[in-house]
């Protein structure tokens, strides 16, 4: 075994990057060790401007990262990236890949770039996302970019940690319906239409347009919809420039305080909700009153609700006997 | 569901030098990913610095090296002493490619655990992989 966990959190403090590292393996085993880490961390976090790219598979999001990454750089800003990729439902192995596009930064110092499998998460996040950010936060990355795994319609749980959600979207993928759909239209701050210079972007930025425009609700920020050809650069500027827009606007909006309650909440609500499942397995004879009550909804003896109700009891007052077949 | 999960083994697959035949690399790359591992694909044409530097930031526990340059001396040489640096001296390396046999041993002096050659089953470079990360 390393160093323990105190050390490692001193060392990260410090800016050791090699601890940090180290730290992020930890927060992903989801274990109390872990937590232990995130607890004596906390206190350091909350400086970072979180930004979320996400978008479909192949729209672009490494590629404009890259970008960002250096635009971001120009301005002496220390930069963490945290680049999530599927991993398998069958194996569980993945083949993170996103640092291809991003490798002209690997021995920058100021830059810090992560890939993590999503490891059963379905959200477009893994379940340890938000602690690696926090992790980097610490480090003292001023920018932490969170790319998510390719997104389709629903996996929108970067809205959960990001500030800021740059989305992206590609010229062609469906009709004007697609962009009043609910779901992912709904949750970027920016939006992105990247290989402009396909057929097709002209079209898909007037379907934008007219899809944020149906909307009755006055808001305070109005998404911009920004062109962009990552490969090249083009466009990233400005982006750059918008998402710095869009933290300003919430800091004299006053808006950055629901932002960051809004985000805490589900953070803790996320947390309560898996440590109660997680009470259920961890313990062989939970494990097994659980089984017993999915055998009994299986034939029939039970509803699930009263099932959930009774598992819910258990783990509230351990000694209360719930056999009630 | 979240549930406590077992650390991962994590390898680094990559590319240093400038031959750009990554077939090899990929074919890799795919099967330890079906072995359940997380592999981190760097791509082509790295610097020693790029991959010990994403062997750092990534904490893999174990590196392979697909070198087809005939650079492959020098080219470890470095790797190894830059991942000694970063005090991870320890972490498993490998190596595949084209490499000559003469040049084995010298490579195993340097750090290197096993030089997979053309042909070899994937099968074998996963049980290698799994019965000597630590």
């Amino acid at each position: 075994m390393g160093p323990d966990t105190r050390t490692l959190v001193q060392q990260l403090l410090k800016g050791n990057r090699r601890a940090a590292a180290r730290l992020m393996s930890l927060a992903e085993t989801l274990s109390p060790e872990a937590h232990t880490a995130i607890k004596q961390i906390y206190p350091h976090t909350g400086k970072a401007h979180i930004i979320g790219v996400t978008g479909p598979p192949g729209s672009g999001k490494s590629t404009l990262v890259d970008k960002l990454i250096h635009e971001f750089r120009q301005q002496k800003k220390r930069v963490g990236v945290v680049a999530v990729d599927p991993s398998s439902p069958f194996t569980g192995g993945a083949l993170l890949g996103d640092r291809i596009r991003m490798s002209r930064f690997a021995t920058d110092k100021g830059v810090f770039i992560r890939s993590m499998g999503s490891r059963g998460s379905l959200g477009g996040l893994a379940w340890a996302t938000h602690d690696v950010v926090r992790i980097l936060d610490a480090l003292g990355k001023e920018i932490v970019i969170v790319e998510t795994v390719g997104a389709g319609q629903a996996e929108v749980d970067i809205i959960k940690l990001a500030e800021t959600v740059v989305l992206l979207t590609v010229p062609r993928l469906g009709d004007d319906i697609q962009t009043i759909k609910a779901g992912i239209m709904e949750i970027g701050d920016i939006f992105v239409i990247n290989k402009a210079d396909l057929d097709g972007a002209d079209r898909l930025y007037v379907e934008i347009q007219t899809a944020l425009n149906l909307g009755e609700r006055e808001q305070s920020w109005e998404p911009p919809i920004l062109k962009t050809v990552a490969s090249s650069g083009e466009g990233v500027e400005e982006l750059a420039r918008a998402i710095q827009d869009h933290h300003t606007h919430l800091v004299e909006s006053g808006e950055i305080k629901q932002n960051l309650e809004r985000r805490c909440a589900a953070q803790l609500e996320t947390i309560v909700e898996q440590s109660f499942i997680r009470k259920l397995f961890v313990q062989a004879e939970e494990r097994e009153h659980f089984h017993q009550l999915v055998q009994k909804v299986c034939t029939r003896r039970l509803d699930p609700y009263t099932a959930a109700e009774l598992l819910i009891l258990r783990l509230i007052q351990p000694r209360i006997e719930s056999d009630s077949s | 569901m979240v549930s406590e999960q077992e650390r991962k083994i994590r390898v680094l697959v990559a590319k240093p030098g400038l031959d750009g035949h990554d077939r090899g690399a990929k074919v890799v790359a795919r099967a330890l990913r079906d072995a359940g591992f997380e592999v981190i694909y760097t791509g082509l044409r790295q610097t020693p610095e790029q991959v010990a530097e994403a062997a750092l930031q990534e904490d893999v526990d174990a590196v392979g090296l697909s070198i087809l340059s005939g650079a492959h001396m020098r080219l470890t040489e470095e790797i190894m002493k830059l991942l000694k640096e970063r005090d991870m001296g320890d972490i498993l390396v490998v190596l595949g490619g084209i490499i000559p046999e003469e040049d084995y041993e010298p490579l195993k002096k340097l750090g290197v655990k096993a030089v997979f050659g053309p042909g070899t089953p994937t099968s074998e470079i996963i049980d290698f992989i799994k019965s000597h990360v630590k």
